[in-house]
């Protein structure tokens, strides 16, 4: 009985966050600490742990469950600790000047279908896109009215008002974005990005052309003469063109004497003699390997064959060369590269 | 003179709606880095830390010289990192004469940092040094209890602080439904002096009791430490204020396969599975099937029903 009524006791001092699965004993104090004492701290407050622990789980499976495949799914309650949030509160986006006028003008969103009659083909296309359904665009006759004017590309002009109206739409899209970045409610994959670059649609600052450059273009200019602007009068200041590439020499396509030219034959023995020099190995004289070689093998079976002769029952030894023809082979190859000079 | 940037790709779009702020938050990532100087004693408590908060942490391992979380103008590269890993925990450690194994610990908001606890960890013991049944290890990314023991968490005003800093660090993630099976582990917070905490890691051992509730057992796997008071500085009010908002309302999910009509009222779309028709078991007597095999079947069957009736009897 005394024992129960502790625990009643206690139970109402924890304080319980079942949201954050936190408890909290206030009044718990510990003797005082020293180094020494530190495991008996330890202790006390691991049992005191395991109390609190205790403490949540009774309130925790005493929640109502549902059954679920890996166990037994509880709905936890909101916490009531509060934490700081991480980031601000999304704020709402302003509204666009269309929205603006058409939530003035009463104006509703209708879904239109994704597909549309096309009549000049007589088939169902789809509305935007590829292949699209009464693409005026895609007209390659348009039929000429007395009013026109005749100096006029009616096919210019009309890639020129698509060109415009899709500059237009940038603008309209690009102003309605500075509107939400005023607030802060910029779509967070969008980013406005301060350039040098003017918004589409006003006029480039003119570029400014360096002293340099103009010299060069005024060289490059008197270039348009017969003579290479060899012979113009000078500017003050004006420079000779800049050659650009390279200077390229030819052979003379008609040689001394017969045959190919002594200039041509000097450039081709050349040629050779650059790659012989590369490949060349004066250090191996190849005759005089293989004599060696051959001579080393004679003997060398000469004297196999007479073992074999003398040692009869050495085939009932095991053979301790190896079966492998070619070893032999490599390693006398070898022995002789050295030797050889 | 303005230009739109957008995300060039759809992944890249996806990621930075992840960052961008939500009506209800679901947890907070942690970073974790050091200072020019770390002692051991320090290089492990932070890898133990990355190692209990895994599926929420980024650790940085280089050096970085020019955080001072508080100092005036120490914080502009953690900030930085902030911003960079999306983080708004940073556990960061340093080690000086003046202050040896110091682990300040801090909160962001907006990626600005928001409040900056100071503590010095002495009597640090890794879970290397625990030895216990593996089989009762918490589960990576579980949901803890948390135990906070002591008044010291209530009257001193450095402890409270630290308390609610703990609490949000380790809480993990912010969730609605829990699952009772997975709940495997526990820290203990114990306020032993107005200046110290000591800090531990259990595994909860969950036994029968004869009643719904198991009794809990709690197992120390560490890591353990004490935890030293140093300096500490809290929100000022208004920004305190301003990250305490929570909304009202709720996300709204989209309402998918559902319409309303004014005559026929709410019209459902129900999602039928396929039928897999032609994977059924056939009848014995389908006609598909040979003459002989059919009656050979028909006789087994009755040949079957016989036996059974014998058992029965």
């Amino acid at each position: 009985m005394a024992t129960e009524i502790e625990n009643t006791v206690t139970q109402v001092q924890y304080e319980i966050d079942l949201g954050n699965l936190t408890a909290f004993d206030p009044h718990h104090t510990f003797s005082s600490y020293d180094s020494s004492s530190r495991a008996q701290l330890v202790k006390e407050s691991l049992t005191k742990g395991t109390e609190l622990v205790q403490f949540i789980a009774d309130s925790l499976f005493s929640l109502p469950s549902t059954e679920d495949i890996d166990g037994p799914l509880v709905k936890l309650p909101l916490p009531t600790t509060k934490l700081p949030r991480q980031k601000h509160l999304p704020v709402p986006k302003p509204p666009t000047k269309w929205e603006a006028f058409a939530q003035k003008k009463g104006i509703q969103q209708r879904k239109k279908d994704k597909v549309v009659y096309d009549e000049q083909s007589g088939t169902w296309k789809r509305r935007f896109g590829y292949d699209r359904a009464n693409d005026e665009e895609a007209i390659p006759i348009i039929e000429a009215k007395p009013t026109d004017d005749p100096t006029e590309d009616p096919f210019a002009k009309r890639r020129d008002d698509k060109k415009k109206r899709v500059e237009k739409n940038e603008r309209n899209q690009l102003q309605n974005l500075k509107e939400a970045a005023k607030y802060g409610a910029l779509p967070s994959h969008v980013q406005l990005a301060a350039t040098a670059l003017p918004i589409t649609g006003t006029q480039a600052a003119p570029k400014k052309f360096t002293k340099d450059e103009l010299g060069n273009v005024a060289g490059m200019a008197a270039t348009a003469t017969a003579s290479g602007g060899k012979f113009d009068r000078k500017l003050a200041g004006e420079k000779a063109p800049q050659h650009k590439g390279k200077y390229r020499k030819f052979l003379p396509v008609v040689g001394q004497g017969t045959g190919i030219g002594s200039l041509e034959k000097e450039q081709t023995e050349k040629v050779l003699n650059k790659i012989m020099s590369k490949n060349s190995h004066d250090i191996l004289n190849v005759s005089k390997a293989v004599t060696m070689h051959n001579v080393k093998r004679e003997k060398k079976r000469k004297y196999d064959n007479k073992r074999s002769a003398s040692a009869s029952d050495s085939k009932l030894k095991t053979q301790k060369k190896s079966f492998k023809k070619g070893d032999s082979k490599k390693s006398d190859n070898k022995a002789k590269g050295k030797k050889v000079v | 003179m303005l230009e739109i940037k957008t995300a060039k790709t759809r992944r890249g779009k996806r990621e930075l709606e992840k960052r961008a702020p939500k009506l209800v938050e679901s947890g907070k990532k942690t970073l974790i880095l050091h200072g020019t100087k770390t002692s051991g004693v320090l290089n492990a408590v932070l890898t133990q830390i990355y190692q209990l908060k895994k599926e929420s942490a980024v650790k940085y391992s280089r050096k970085n010289e020019n955080i001072k979380p508080f100092e005036s103008g120490g914080e502009t590269s953690l900030e930085f990192f902030s911003l960079k890993t999306d983080c708004s925990i940073f556990v960061y450690g340093s080690h000086s004469k003046k202050r040896p194994d110091n682990l300040v610990i801090g909160r962001t908001y907006d990626h600005h940092i928001y409040d900056l606890v100071e503590v010095g960890v002495e009597n640090f013991k890794p879970m290397e040094s625990f030895t216990y049944d593996k089989k009762i290890a918490p589960k990576e990314g579980s949901k803890p209890l948390i135990a906070f023991i002591g008044e010291g968490f209530e009257n001193v005003e450095e402890l409270k602080h630290l308390k609610e800093v703990l609490l949000d660090l380790f809480h993990g993630e912010v969730v609605e439904n829990l699952n009772l099976a997975g709940v495997d582990r526990a820290y203990v917070c114990s306020a032993v002096s107005p200046n110290r905490v000591f800090f531990t890691h259990c595994a909860l051992r969950l036994k029968k009791s004869g009643t719904i509730v198991p009794r809990m057992e709690l197992v120390e796997i560490g890591p353990s430490m004490d935890l030293v008071i140093r300096r500490h500085r809290l929100p000022n009010e208004g920004l305190r204020k301003e990250a305490m908002k929570i909304s009202r309302e709720k996300p709204k999910k989209k309402e998918k396969n559902v319409k309303k009509d004014v005559l026929q009222g709410k019209i459902g779309n129900i999602y039928v599975p396929d039928q897999k028709i032609g994977e059924m078991a056939l009848p014995n007597k389908s006609k598909g099937v040979k003459r002989e095999r059919r009656e050979a079947k028909r006789k087994n069957q009755g040949d079957e029903h016989a036996k059974r009736r014998k058992e029965d009897a």
